[in-house]
């Protein structure tokens, strides 16, 4: 099949490069969704940028469900992650950490660590990162850092073996003073709640989010609030003809990725590399380059194989600024990874919300007033705000947020697929289904009064169409037996960010090898798959024959990968960087072939001649007419071409559940998942992510929950055994059905779907199945037996339509 | 985990005399590798019998099935004539853990397993069952905790396999190299807390675990056992339920109603039993001795779900094994 991209352009267009900086273009692109919106609209571009990719149907590679780059790579083992890293001389390094929740470290004797056979050096931390920290630092003088959460880092040893290392550890004697703490976020409110900081405390959101803003009020543990407010909200309810008003309560998941946070560090004079499993290369440098001094050009960071983050994963963190000091001390590279019960801890995890929602609206759904106080704890840190969907998902004439941190001795909560968002959304679109049920409007047909995104409303015709949601009986509770079946339905909202730090270089040499150098990382969700397809259709050469070498702060900077911003942001620097190196070797290979540039074109693995002055002939053999060894081009990302127009993306899920109404389990039978993420790169690719986001949805809303004992201050299933995750049994029938939604945007018109893939609605999806299924709302995460038993029992209050 | 001293035996003998100095048996190694790694225990010396085969494989016996210690949880579940004539063994063993455990774990470990309670399984909680005073479940996290007979200590039976035979009054053969064999039966077999918290089951430290025997089937005997979790796979039970029927036509001659995940041992509950016997099965009788499975229920302060809970399990398990129900899709394993 022939690629339909002008791979030239006329070749009056390469002269004049001293213009071409500020010169632009303006080119006619698809915008819309095919089959429905599909459009042309103009938009003003840089004149160097390639010609406008036409949608998928017209392209070869792009838009294909390529197989995975690296699969072979992965299922095989061959796969190198940063526990693989095997460097001569390398010494394991392991973590003391604090065994009370709230204490003052009073001293720390390491001599018997020290002398322990195969230890090499030992290392007390000055400073703990990943926690809020004090406004003002002299309210707490202290020669160690304050343990705030048991499990706090407090020093690391680094010796020959890990048993050596684990053994030594143990050996470090670290004397505290206890202080009174708080593990439960209602008692850490409470006006005489033990303090987790003696002042207020701010921490800054990464690359994937969280944090909060800075300066807010605070008043005992509770950190805001964050207020909102647009229109005049007690107007809004006044007007309202019916106010939906409830309280929902969302337990803390930790991030519990495969692969555990870690780094292996090689301090030379000349070099500080560090191996880092890491949704940022370039946030790993920065930070470590800043922490020691160093200038960034003296910082390597490298990730090849990552085993995800889901957003835990930014900078060098306490594991990386810890090794590479023991590496610096000692002359040695260091391994540091964590164990399960340190990731658990000490790495990050979503907060908790406390949700006080209240929806007004009038008969036909318009809705005149939302309010929103919530609650939540991220332990010692910051970032349990969840007022996204509540501002960004409806139409509304009045709002009012507010959203507090409440700080209790537990560990910082870390950025989180789609921060804030599976905890507003759980109360958001369960306070919608209940409003359709009272204004007795179908969710469908409410959700087209309210909601004006034309890209959702295509998607909840598709919903409406399809079997699943026609086989749902609007009826709450209407299946004989003890076992109920429910359907219902939830949406997700999330943004279009765009990292500008993004760049690449594409090379292609005599041998007609080609190959993309960048610092992006793949956190596991395929970009290298996506760059190969990108390159491969301009070259018309089949991606397995593209090499990727990313992840690698050698290669020109890449985007942190948070707040589903990769594929967007790095694609198109590589297609600019591809067609511009594609341009160069046209212009090198020309002369040998009697012809010019522009009569040349580059498709299924041949270079051919529009005007036939030759047969096509194989692409390696007219690379080998080149007139140097290698051609490369480097791109940056050219900003958005239309920012600020479709800027948010979403999606719709249904869930269909049995709901044992005698033993409380809920079984999630099957999920339907429509979405769009502007242009699919690779669907295979995106169904995938979607699928981990309905899995991962499915067990924060039905399994998982870290545990603190209240009396002591510990987690107690900081394992993979009872903090309980989705298993096979708990993964339901998925079907996914993506939505082509072209942007017009950038030269590649690409968009996300890490955070918008499931994790976002299927809380409150399930939630409002279950209502189907048995007439009963369940308003408080995780929906465990206990839980769901509780609510059974509850006499019902009859739900009255207007 | 600490450095230890690996003692590879492939006789009893070999075995029986490496027990000493506060050696610990290794068989296939699930629970107790996880209790060394989490550092709950620390032995100096591990007695490798994975390898003994006389202690592998299952045979029929003049009065009825002797089940090698070292057989899997896998193989017991797959034994045709286990399923046909214990079924509630094949289904305890079949829905414990998963696959991957079931092929490396061995009934002898199931049933030699020690406590799932969080604060036992923590080097952080010194506990009653550590030899110290205090229990942290009563007054801390006990959602999936005991709700009868617990006395100072409400951690629960962890092993299906221990619930199957208790139903099936099953025994276990113990040995030693000073005192030789002892038959122990299974109701026997386990100590309550309230008895001796630190000591688990009657085993001495010279003793090894060399068969289990169950005993013939009566006519008419019909047997299941269902485990309900939070999650379908591998999760710990939170309500569980071994049935044993003994049938005269409709009618049912004996019962036997076995729970695990209700107690620090595992116990029968007469009153459910007494519901049956006599009657035929039906789903009034059935409920009714669900109900009457919970008699002396003392749920703790997170945990009444489970009263709840267990007579579902109980009255649906009585129903499968009676064949007029099917097993529950959603139970687990």
């Amino acid at each position: 099949m022939a690629t339909h991209i002008p791979h030239s352009v006329p070749d009056a267009a390469l002269s004049g490069a001293a213009d071409a900086a500020n010169a632009t273009k303006t080119v006619k692109m698809p915008v819309g969704i095919p089959g429905h919106t599909l459009r042309e609209e103009e938009r003003t571009v840089p004149a160097s940028e390639p010609p406008v990719l036409p949608i998928n149907s017209e392209l070869e590679y792009i838009g294909k469900p390529v197989e995975r780059w690296d699969g072979r790579l992965k299922v095989s083992g061959s796969a190198r992650y940063t526990a693989d890293v095997q460097l001569p001389g390398m010494l394991y390094a392991k973590f003391v950490n604090a065994t009370a929740p709230h204490a003052r470290v009073v001293s720390i004797d390491t001599s018997a660590a020290e002398s322990h056979p195969g230890v090499k050096g030992v290392h007390i931390i000055e400073s703990v990162l990943g926690t809020a920290v004090l406004r003002d630092p002299s309210l707490e003088k202290t020669k160690y850092p304050v343990v705030r959460y048991a499990g706090q880092p407090v020093a690391a040893v680094a010796a020959t073996s890990p048993q050596a290392a684990e053994e030594a550890a143990d050996k470090v004697k670290v004397k505290y003073e206890p202080l009174p703490f708080v593990v439960d976020i209602d008692l850490a409110r409470g006006p005489n709640a033990p303090l987790v900081f003696p002042g207020a405390a701010d921490e800054a959101g990464t690359a994937g989010g969280g944090g909060s803003e800075a300066g807010l009020p605070q008043t005992g543990n509770v950190h805001g609030p964050e207020v909102k407010k647009q229109g005049d909200a007690e107007q809004g309810f006044r007007d309202a003809d019916v106010v939906v008003d409830a309280r929902y309560t969302t337990q803390v998941q930790t991030h519990s990725a495969l692969e555990t946070h870690g780094v292996v560090a090689d301090w030379k004079p000349d070099l500080l590399t560090v191996y880092a499993s890491t949704q940022g290369t370039a946030s790993v440098r920065e930070e470590l380059a800043g922490y020691f001094h160093l200038p960034m050009s003296k910082v390597r960071v490298i990730t090849e194989f990552m085993g995800g983050g889901f957003g835990a994963k930014f900078g060098a963190g306490n594991p990386g600024v810890v090794a590479a000091a023991l590496s610096r001390k000692i002359g040695a590279p260091v391994r540091l990874m964590l164990d399960r019960e340190e990731e658990h801890l000490s790495v990050g995890n979503r907060p908790s919300s406390d949700q006080r929602l209240r929806i007004g609206a009038k008969k036909d759904g318009t809705i005149t007033a939302i309010q929103l106080i919530a609650y939540g704890t991220a332990g010692c840190g910051t970032g349990a705000g969840c007022a996204g969907p509540a501002h960004n998902l409806y139409k509304w004439a009045s709002l009012h947020t507010e959203e507090n941190d409440v700080f209790i001795n537990a560990g910082p909560a870390a950025a989180f697929r789609a921060p804030g968002h599976p905890q507003g959304a759980f109360a958001l679109e369960q306070s919608i289904d209940e409003l359709a049920v009272r204004l007795d409007i179908e969710p469908i047909d409410l959700r087209d009064r309210i909601d004006e995104n034309p890209v959702r409303r295509v998607e909840r015709e598709v919903v409406r169409n399809s079997a699943l949601w026609k086989s749902r009986n609007p009826k709450p509770g209407a299946d004989a037996g003890p076992i109920k079946r429910g359907v219902g339905l939830s949406q997700s909202v999330w943004y279009r960010f765009v990292r500008m730090e993004s760049a690449a270089e594409v090379r292609v040499h005599k041998d007609g090898s080609i190959e993309v150098l960048s610092a992006v990382q793949d956190i596991g969700s395929g970009i290298k798959t996506v760059l190969a397809q990108i390159v491969a259709e301009q070259f018309g050469v089949p991606p397995a024959k593209i090499s990727i070498k990313i992840g690698d702060t050698n290669y020109p900077v890449g985007p942190n990968s948070g707040g589903s911003v990769t594929t967007l942001s790095i694609t198109p620097a590589v297609r600019d960087a591809a067609w511009q190196a594609a341009q160069k070797l046209l212009a090198s290979i020309a002369p040998a072939l009697h012809t010019t540039p522009g009569d040349l074109t580059l498709s299924g693995g041949m270079v051919r001649s529009a005007s036939g002055k030759f047969q096509p002939i194989p692409f390696r053999s007219a690379a080998a007419k080149m007139n140097t060894d290698q051609v490369a081009a480097q791109a940056k990302r050219v900003p958005d071409y239309e920012p600020k127009k479709y800027d948010t993306y979403g999606g719709v899920d249904v869930a269909e559940v049995a709901v044992d109404t005698e033993t409380g389990r809920i079984h999630v039978k099957r999920v339907l998942s429509v979405h769009d993420c502007g242009r699919p790169m690779n669907p295979a690719q995106v169904t995938s992510q979607i699928n981990g986001g309905v899995i991962q949805g499915i067990s924060y809303t039905l399994f998982e929950h870290r545990l603190l004992d209240p009396n002591y201050g510990l987690m107690v299933n900081a394992n993979l055994d009872k903090y309980k995750i989705a298993g096979a049994y708990e993964i339901p029938e998925m079907e996914v059905i993506l939505t082509e939604a072209y942007l017009g945007q950038s030269s590649t018109d690409a968009s996300g779907i890490g955070e918008a893939a499931g994790i976002i609605s299927i809380g409150a999806a399930i939630g409002n199945a279950v209502y189907n299924a048995t007439g009963v709302r369940i308003r408080q995460l995780p929906m465990t037996p206990a839980v769901v038993l509780a609510a059974l029992n509850q006499p019902q209050p009859m739900v009255e339509a207007l | 985990m600490n450095s230890f001293v690996l003692a590879d035996c492939s006789t009893v003998q070999a075995a029986l005399s490496q027990l000493k100095d506060g050696a610990v048996v290794k068989a296939g190694g699930v629970d107790l590798l996880d209790r060394m790694k989490n550092g709950t225990d620390s032995p100096k010396r591990l007695v490798n019998i994975r390898n003994i085969k006389e202690l592998r494989g299952i045979q029929a016996t003049a009065n009825g099935m002797s089940i090698g210690p070292l057989t899997t949880l896998g193989e017991v579940a797959d034994d045709p004539a286990i399923r046909e004539q214990y079924t509630v063994l094949a289904d305890a063993c079949g829905h414990a853990a998963t696959p991957h455990i079931r092929n490396m774990a061995t009934i002898g470990g199931n049933l030699l397993q020690e406590l799932q309670c969080w604060y036992f399984r923590s080097p952080d909680f010194q506990c009653l069952r550590k030899g110290k005073e205090i229990c942290f479940a009563f007054s801390g996290l006990n959602q999936y905790h005991a709700i009868m007979d617990y006395g100072g200590c409400p951690s629960v039976a962890p092993s299906s396999a221990a619930v199957a035979l208790l139903a099936l009054d099953g025994s276990v053969e113990l040995m030693s190299a000073a005192k030789g064999k002892r038959t122990v039966a299974i109701r026997d077999f386990y100590v309550r807390p309230d008895a001796n918290p630190q000591k688990f089951n009657v085993m001495t430290d010279d003793e090894l675990l060399t068969a289990i025997h169950i005993p013939r089937p009566a006519a008419g005997t019909r047997s299941a056992y269902q485990k309900y979790g939070e999650k379908e796979s591998h999760d710990w039970a939170i309500a569980d339920a071994g049935i044993v029927l003994e049938m005269d036509g409709n009618t049912c001659r004996r019962a036997v109603v076995a729970m695990g995940a209700a107690s620090p041992v595992v116990r029968r509950s007469r009153e459910a039993e007494a519901a049956l016997t006599g009657k035929p099965i039906t789903q009034e009788t059935a409920r009714a001795a669900g109900q009457a499975s919970m008699t002396g229920a003392m749920p703790l302060s997170m945990n009444a779900y489970k009263v709840q809970l267990f007579p579902v399990a109980v009255y649906r398990t009585i129903l499968l094994a009676a064949g007029q129900m099917d097993r529950d899709p959603y139970a687990a394993g």
